[in-house]
């Protein structure tokens, strides 16, 4: 019941907060167009190197364009949503730093929630718009058996990808309040994540993927599940029931994300001086 | 005689304050090597696929990814450098106190973005490559030739560098906000300068054009004279050709900003 209270309460400040950003924003019109625009490029350029390497091969990996970009299309779409609702973490660091962390401990409202709209930033539409419109290319011109299970497990890798990666911008959150100036190692796992799910898993060596379903189950975003529509050999030999696992592998992200960030909170320090 | 002191000084200050923050360059280079690690499996897929792409063999093509990890922050490749304190300078105000000082502007600057880069070269570049180089195939060369032209190689690229980010930032005297700008260093920057790809490696009249950009002078052309696949001398020439043209640029275009410039309460 409490537990349920706080969450709402939560959700509710983030609306909020994110609302009151989004006015901000859209106070400057023409930078607000421009800069999303921008940032629509800007996502796109990972695709234009996939393009560019395709125009001189037919397969990377021995998987073709449109099976790469169905990979890509899922991984770039879910971190989108996931950089949307979470991404202004990055912040957290200079917040802590300069001491206004404080002011978000006394308020009566969830710090996950204040820090997670925290200069939300709508501009951020663009990686997802140019995510969704890969993955609508890749949906479009793959080769693919569709039966009633492969459709759903579109929308729920899309679902639980975005959840995995939202659990890892908590978790780099949590990490920051020890670490402070360090917070570029979290872009290792948000963006190098993204980046590393776009290309085949047949691409890395065989102890990268281990790390990355097992210590970081990343391959649960879009890997295993997208190996399972496209009926090729998921990766490790993992069983047939793995392509399910992603809503579980999100529950359990989500679990021990929230625990890191209760630690980080736990011991935070004021800046002292 | 005393200007050369006082430029020194500026480009050791640059290096300094770089190098005050240790544990955000221990997250760069951590980072860095992450994303060598993830390019270089992709790279090695792509020449596994079609080897010689580009004139590179797969020890080329991995030596390629981690100068490319090492010279993304020391070039600014994809902009961060002193243009956003410039930027910043203008818009406030502040820049006409840099005009009274007694040192030129241009120069000041490139002093200061000289001594960043040379940190984030010892700093955040070098542990990235040496990690590559121990554990994946690369191409070095033995000669302490081959090593003396590259470092000259480098320091033009550094020029090229500040010479399009210098452009840039003078925008600020029009523009006011740099948001767009910043961007829009940051999308040709990554694209033309081949961190994405080699420029060797772009299908067509595209990657005639790119390779004859400023752009290339950053990456690809201290990469080439490092594995002995061009001729230094052309290398250099090409660099500077475009580091002489970028700064008269830069020159022209503040000759015509500071007359623009109105201080608050004037």
């Amino acid at each position: 019941m409490g537990e349920r209270g706080t969450l709402l309460e939560g959700l509710r400040a983030f609306r909020l907060i994110a609302g009151m950003w989004i006015r901000s924003s859209m106070t400057y019109r023409t930078s607000f167009v421009v800069t999303m625009a921008g940032n629509l490029l800007m996502t796109g350029m990972d695709f234009v190197g996939i393009l560019l390497m395709f125009s001189q091969v037919d397969s990377l990996g021995g998987w073709s364009l449109p099976e790469i970009a169905f990979l890509y299309g899922l991984s770039a779409t879910a971190f989108g949503v996931a950089d949307l609702v979470l991404g202004s973490m990055d912040v957290l660091g200079s917040r802590i730093r300069d001491g206004s962390f404080d002011t978000l401990l006394v308020r009566p409202v969830p710090v996950l929630a204040q820090i997670g709209a925290d200069h939300f930033a709508v501009r951020r539409l663009g990686r997802i718009t140019q995510g969704a419109l890969v993955l609508g290319w890749a949906l479009w011109s793959v080769e693919v058996d569709w039966d009633p299970v492969k459709v759903l497990l579109v929308p729920l890798m899309l679902v639980s990808g975005t959840v995995i990666f939202s659990a890892v911008f908590v978790a780099g959150a949590a990490f920051q309040i020890y670490a402070q100036d360090a917070a570029e190692v979290q872009n290792a796992f948000t963006y190098g994540g993204t980046t590393l799910l776009q290309y085949p898993p047949t691409v890395f060596g065989k102890d990268f993927v281990r790390g990355v379903t097992f210590v970081l189950p990343l391959a649960f975003v879009n890997w295993v599940p997208a190996c399972h529509v496209l009926g090729r050999a998921y990766p490790l030999d993992l069983p047939g029931w793995a392509a399910f696992a992603p809503p579980l592998v999100a529950l359990v992200c989500c679990a021990l994300a929230g625990l890191a960030w209760r630690a980080g909170l736990g011991s935070y320090r004021s800046t002292g001086s | 005689m005393g200007s050369g002191r006082l430029y020194t000084a500026v480009a050791a200050g640059g290096f300094r304050r770089y190098a005050t923050y240790r544990a955000a360059t221990a997250a760069g280079v951590f980072t860095n090597t992450a994303f060598g690690i993830i390019l270089v499996y992709t790279y090695l897929a792509l020449w596994d696929e079609k080897p010689h792409l580009g004139g590179y063999d797969q020890a080329q093509a991995v030596t390629y990814v981690w100068l490319g990890q090492c010279l993304y922050a020391t070039l600014a490749i994809q902009g961060g450098g002193f243009e956003k304190d410039l930027m910043a300078r203008i818009r406030t105000g502040e820049i006409a106190v840099d005009l009274y000082r007694p040192a030129d502007l241009q120069l000041w600057w490139l002093a200061s973005d000289v001594g960043r880069s040379l940190f984030q070269l010892l700093g955040r570049g070098v542990v990235p490559f040496v990690f590559g180089a121990v554990f994946f195939p690369m191409a070095l060369p033995g000669e302490v030739t081959t090593w003396a032209a590259f470092a000259v190689a480098l320091l033009l690229a550094m020029v090229v560098s500040f010479g399009i980010r210098y452009l840039a930032a003078l925008s600020a005297f029009w523009l006011m906000d740099g948001m767009g700008v910043s961007q829009a260093v940051m999308i040709t920057g990554v694209f033309f300068s081949g961190i994405v790809l080699p420029l060797n490696a772009f299908p067509g009249v595209l990657g005639d054009i790119v390779r004859v950009l400023p752009w290339a002078g950053q990456l690809q052309m201290p990469a080439d004279v490092l594995m002995g696949k061009t001729d230094p001398l052309g290398a250099f020439a090409f660099q500077a050709v475009w580091a002489v043209a970028l700064l008269a640029a830069g020159r022209l275009l503040q000759s015509a900003a500071t007359r623009r410039v109105v201080v608050q309460g004037g």
